[in-house]
């Protein structure tokens, strides 16, 4: 009888967006509590907990993506006006970056480049086909202009925007770390990589680093997003 | 606080519509950023309304990633048939991607010595 109850309370429940909403923010807030509790360990990035752990929920409740994302949206929304704002770091900070702008376009343009080729090379050198070479390119851009450019190129948006999330996750856990063992200290720097190997993962990431950070993430972001969707269509049409 | 986030939120809406009007290739949200910036610089400063909704929302951005992020679960079988490149591509090519950006950055902007932030 309780069992009865207990299970009608869960198909009650599961079936209104307020359960994976409030899911999705309670389970964060473990993570974060986790990382910060950790000493900030990488390992325990809480972007990483939060979607292995939720994914291991929904998996084992047989809920489909669908039915959490009704209640997901709410936060996954947010991003539109969060990126909006990455407009007052920048202006904060906009007297460094303009004082770096030649540095941080040579940079940039090196970094996104890097970043896109050599993953097309890998991709071929493991023998995958080309559309799936088309949809591993843009993984470093954020998600709306990835998901474009994929298409532009016969790719497969759904797999670029998933390939692009773990992108982001990676660069967000592994580049600090090894930045900091390289020596590569400057906040300008740092920022600047995140931005444009991990998109807006990599700015919330660079946020934690300081304001410098995150403006320079911020501004490699949007302009790594233009700079892609301008010119790799165009590469990609002259080589196949 | 409510003046501010129909502020973004109208910027969204404005840099949404651009981009699908004139077929723009960067999303609105993106250039939302780029119009709230030249209104900052407008304006000459950021109202403390302003930067404290912003800082509510930016202090949180990688947990609106988290929703999106749980979307790669319906990839699971793509992504297992073709691991070993999508591997390579994520992991090495992200991070030779950081490692070049901060090298070049680091390299060209030492010459003029500006400080850590």
């Amino acid at each position: 009888m309780a069992m009865d109850k207990v299970s009608n309370v869960w198909v009650y429940l599961s079936s209104s967006p307020l359960l994976h909403l409030t899911m999705t923010l309670v389970v964060y807030q473990i993570g974060d509590l986790l990382y910060r509790r950790s000493g900030r360990s990488p390992l325990l990035n809480p972007v990483l907990i939060s979607v292995t752990s939720i994914s291991v929920v929904l998996v084992f409740t047989h809920t489909s993506y669908e039915s959490y994302f009704e209640g997901a949206q709410f936060v996954h929304f947010l991003l539109g006006p969060a990126t909006v704002a990455l407009a007052i770091p920048l202006y904060n900070q906009f007297e460094k970056v303009r004082q770096s702008a030649v540095g941080l376009i040579l940079a940039l343009i090196a970094g996104s480049t890097v970043a896109a080729g050599s993953a097309g090379f890998f991709a071929w050198v493991s023998g995958a086909t080309p559309d799936l070479i088309a949809s591993l390119i843009p993984k470093s851009v954020t998600t709306p202009i990835a998901m474009g450019v994929a298409e532009k190129l016969d790719g497969l948006p759904s797999l670029t925007a998933a390939v692009v999330i773990l992108s982001g996750i990676v660069g967000a856990i592994l580049g600090p770390p090894i930045l900091n063992w390289l020596g590569l200290l400057d906040s300008r720097a740092q920022g600047l990589a995140l931005g444009v190997a991990s998109h807006g993962i990599g700015a919330g990431r660079a946020l934690q680093i300081n304001e410098t950070a995150a403006a320079f993430a911020g501004i490699a972001m949007g302009l790594n997003g233009l700079f892609t969707a301008a010119l790799l269509p165009v590469i990609w049409n002259s080589i196949f | 606080m409510l003046s501010a986030l129909t502020l973004l939120l109208v910027l969204q809406l404005v840099g949404e519509a651009i981009v699908v009007y004139f077929d723009f290739p960067l999303p609105g949200p993106v250039l939302g950023m780029l119009l709230l910036l030249i209104i900052l610089f407008l304006r000459g400063g950021v109202s403390p309304s302003l930067s404290q909704v912003a800082q509510g929302l930016l202090q949180r951005l990688s947990m609106l990633f988290v929703p999106a992020g749980v979307g790669v679960t319906t990839h699971l079988v793509l992504i297992k048939d073709s691991w070993q490149a999508i591997s390579l591509a994520v992991v090495i090519s992200t991070l030779l991607g950081i490692i070049v950006t901060a090298v070049l950055m680091t390299i060209l902007t030492r010459a003029r010595k500006h400080g850590d932030g």
